[in-house]
């Protein structure tokens, strides 16, 4: 056994007599091993010998059978606990089944709470929503192998979207010490190295103390912007077993970093820029990590008089304010003589665009002669292999930093540079685009009143049922709605921060209900009273139906509005544009694409696994009845799901 | 929804509009049925309304021969059209479909539409 390594000498308690006994007890065993013999008999549906039923019997009893001392694992959940993590996600599973243990039975009813998910992504993609709910990163406990394969997809959107998690994945690293079979099958040398592209940083501590410092580096690491996943192997033996006697453990006390701040003169240079143009826009995508950074873009915004373009990758800028150009993107860039983007994390296409046409046509959206300014973690953290950094574009100035923590010093070298002429410009500016705005409005509510009343339901009318009934009430949406046409963010008023969390970043399918959920959780740990709503894509919600359970089994309250299109239709798009390009037609081109014969009846499958589920609904003069009932639900802490029919997109 | 009546009344007054011949009058029945098979909804709604993904068609469509010449040449992201994909006939009876779909009424008399 590896007790004889002095580098693992947890076992002293274990006395020689005690496994020559065992050994020379039972006929067979190894003395080395203890469990050779019994490992390797074949799994049988028959009564054992007597001889199988001794050599079980050596191999389980013995000192170890209850040892004495503090578990490992339990040392593990005190780091937890010192870093005020309040949920890990699991799903269970061998490898690490001496934290599990500590979790629920070491001082329970204390953080961090186990959740319960039916598949690791799911369990990633609630730590993604949780996260930026709350600015804090939720952990999760899975299985190093099988179980970090299964997360990868939703550990990837969260390293596109810039949020940060803790993973935990169980491994036997040593071979001679770990069960055969399934433990062993489930172990590797390197586990991380299949995330390791998209996590920031890794671990594999071999003792609790390293396990210790590990963590919090770890969270350390993923909380500092660009803040991401991180990920600790932890090694099942030193869950499963004592702390070694004698040995003394210590917690690092965790200080957070300072984000990093953008150099003085190159902030100076870029508000002077700001302050000269006549056409200046600010592009926003992942720019406000908290709500003082929308504040801060208010202030910034306000002060030069400057379009701002939402790129939706967080609640960034208030929809209705006058200053926000987002419907007019393609104007107020074309016109702009000087371009900031903050946190944008593809700025070549703000400047550039190009089209899906095969040929891919290229094209300028900005002028030839447009200045240009980013302010981004992007240029301080990097990775090679996948391509989430999008086309390479040259800006002007070009500040490395986070953008949120160095607002407040371009505000102020902004109000410093303006001159009283600039001023003058910048009023008149204001007026000009607030009138833009009331004109495009007006063009937009008009849009949202054609078809009306038509069947499917068309995604302008649902949105606008829906704000409807929750307009007065403390709202916050926990998914994106892009697939809506965007018409949430055109009807309804987005001007608190929590009302909105951003997308998936990396666009990998199913992440829509378990970030959902994820979001849902924060608003309820928060205990801020905000109703949770999800548009959900009835493909995406297939990828983890599991979600509904969870939502149910640790009650958490969530109004989940299918918008249930019977199709994949991005890729039924996709699929029209190669044969018709092909010229080979496209009527097969619901081929693989579209959720039909049978539908799907996701008011059933929500009411399988405990949800209220209501629908389908097809008639639009049926959703504001539904909706009511549904948000009277959710505000009594229960989760409930709605099945609308709707339009494709 | 596109009641049956008002798209056979229209059939005629199309037929007259587009210049052609009663055995050759447009189909917005039959222009339903192609809207959908030829996918044209996907991007722009099962009846016209336009999305993010694809421009309002209806209601006022564009006139048969504007709107034949974009499909039939462009270079956009939606793909052309071609003849041996979607011929004359298909084409002027989803552009009668198009043209069935009835004014869209001013958004002030919907009440969902002028909340705060």
């Amino acid at each position: 056994m590896r007790d004889n390594n002095p580098k693992f000498d947890r076992r002293k308690f274990m006395t020689g007599a005690a496994v020559a006994g065992a050994a020379v007890a039972t006929p067979g065993a190894d003395a080395t091993t203890g469990t050779a013999q019994a490992a390797i008999r074949p799994p049988v549906a028959v009564r054992p010998t007597a001889q199988e039923m001794n050599l079980e019997f050596a191999a389980l009893s013995g000192p170890s059978a209850t040892y004495p001392g503090k578990p490992g694992s339990d040392f593990m959940v005190d780091v937890l606990r010192t870093l005020n993590i309040d949920y890990i996600a699991t799903n269970p599973a061998s490898s690490c089944r001496g934290i599990h243990e500590s979790i629920i039975n070491y001082n329970p009813g204390q953080n961090p709470e186990l959740l319960t998910v039916m598949h690791e992504e799911t369990g990633a993609g609630m730590a993604h929503g949780y996260a930026k709910v709350t600015g804090k990163p939720m952990a999760l406990l899975f299985h190093g192998t099988v179980g970090i394969m299964h997360a990868s997809m939703a550990v990837y959107n969260a390293w596109c979207d810039r949020v940060p998690m803790i993973i935990f994945a169980g491994n036997h690293t040593d071979a001679a010490d770990r069960l055969p079979g399934v433990p062993t099958t489930h172990a590797a040398q390197d586990p991380l190295q299949m995330i390791r592209d998209f996590t920031k940083w890794d671990d594999q501590p071999a003792s609790l103390q390293h396990y210790a410092e590990s963590v919090v580096r770890a969270y350390k690491i993923a909380m500092t912007a660009p803040q991401e996943p991180v990920c600790i192997s932890l090694d099942g033996h030193l869950q499963d077993h004592p702390i070694p006697e004698g040995v003394k453990l210590s917690i690092p006390k965790y200080v957070a970093s300072s984000q990093p701040h953008g150099d003085p003169n190159a902030v100076r240079e870029a508000a002077r820029m700001l302050a000269a143009a006549q056409h200046p826009v600010i592009v926003v995508d992942r720019a406000a990590r908290t709500a003082k950074g929308q504040a801060l873009l208010i202030e910034l915004a306000e002060a030069l008089n400057a379009s701002v373009v939402d790129l939706f990758g967080r609640q960034n800028f208030p929809n209705r304010h006058p200053l926000n150009q987002t419907e007019r993107a393609r104007v107020v860039t074309g016109q702009a003589d000087v371009i900031m983007g903050l946190e944008v994390n593809d700025f070549w296409n703000v400047i550039n665009s190009m089209t899906d046409n095969i040929e891919s046509t290229q094209s300028r959206r900005a002028k030839a002669d447009v200045k240009t300014i980013t302010i981004s973690t992007q240029d301080l953290y990097i990775r090679g292999n996948y391509q989430d950094f999008q086309r390479f574009q040259t800006a002007d100035v070009s500040i490395a930093a986070d953008s949120e923590v160095t607002l407040p010093m371009l505000i102020e070298e902004v109000k410093r540079a303006l001159t009283p002429e600039q001023k003058a410009v910048g009023t008149k500016r204001a007026e000009d685009l607030k009138k833009a705005n009331l004109q495009t409005k007006e063009r937009l509510m008009q849009a949202a009143a054609i078809a009306w009343d038509a069947q499917p339901i068309t995604t302008a009318r649902l949105s606008a049922e829906v704000w409807a009934v929750i307009k007065d009430e403390n709202w916050g949406m926990v998914s994106r709605d892009s697939s809506l046409s965007n018409w949430p963010h055109r009807l309804w008023n987005f001007d608190k921060y929590h009302q909105f969390i951003g997308g998936s970043g990396g666009a990998g399918v199913g992440y829509g209900l378990p970030a959902a959920l994820g979001g849902a959780l924060g608003h309820k740990a928060m205990g801020n009273g905000v109703i949770p709503i999800n548009f959900q894509n009835d493909g995406d919600a297939m990828f983890a139906p599991g979600a509904l359970w969870t939502a149910c089994h640790h009650n958490i309250p969530i109004l989940n509005i299918m918008h249930n299109n019977r199709a994949y239709h991005q890729e039924v798009m996709h699929v029209q544009r190669m044969g018709n390009r092909r010229n080979r037609g496209i009527e097969n081109a619901h081929i693989g694409t579209v959720i039909d014969k049978p539908f799907v009846d996701f008011a059933g499958l929500a009411k399988s696994m405990g949800m209220t589920g209501i629908g389908p609904i097809s008639n639009p003069n049926d959703l504001g009845p539904a909706l009511k009932r549904a948000v009277a639900m959710v505000k009594a802490k229960e989760p409930v799901l709605l099945d609308i029919i709707t339009q494709p997109r | 929804m596109i009641k049956s009546f008002s798209i056979a009344s229209m059939t005629m007054s199309l037929a007259l509009l587009l210049g052609v011949s009663a055995s050759q009058a447009a189909d917005p029945v039959k222009g339903k049925e192609y809207f959908m098979k030829y996918q044209c909804s996907s991007c722009h709604g099962t009846v016209g309304q336009g999305t993010n993904s694809g421009p309002k068609l209806a209601p006022d469509p564009l006139p048969l021969d504007a709107m034949m010449n974009f499909v039939r040449n462009t270079m956009g992201q939606m793909p052309a059209y071609t003849e041996k994909i979607l011929n004359d006939a298909q084409f002027a009876d989803i552009h009668a479909y198009l043209s069935t779909m009835p004014k869209t009424q001013d958004y002030k008399s919907i009440p969902l539409l002028n909340l705060n």
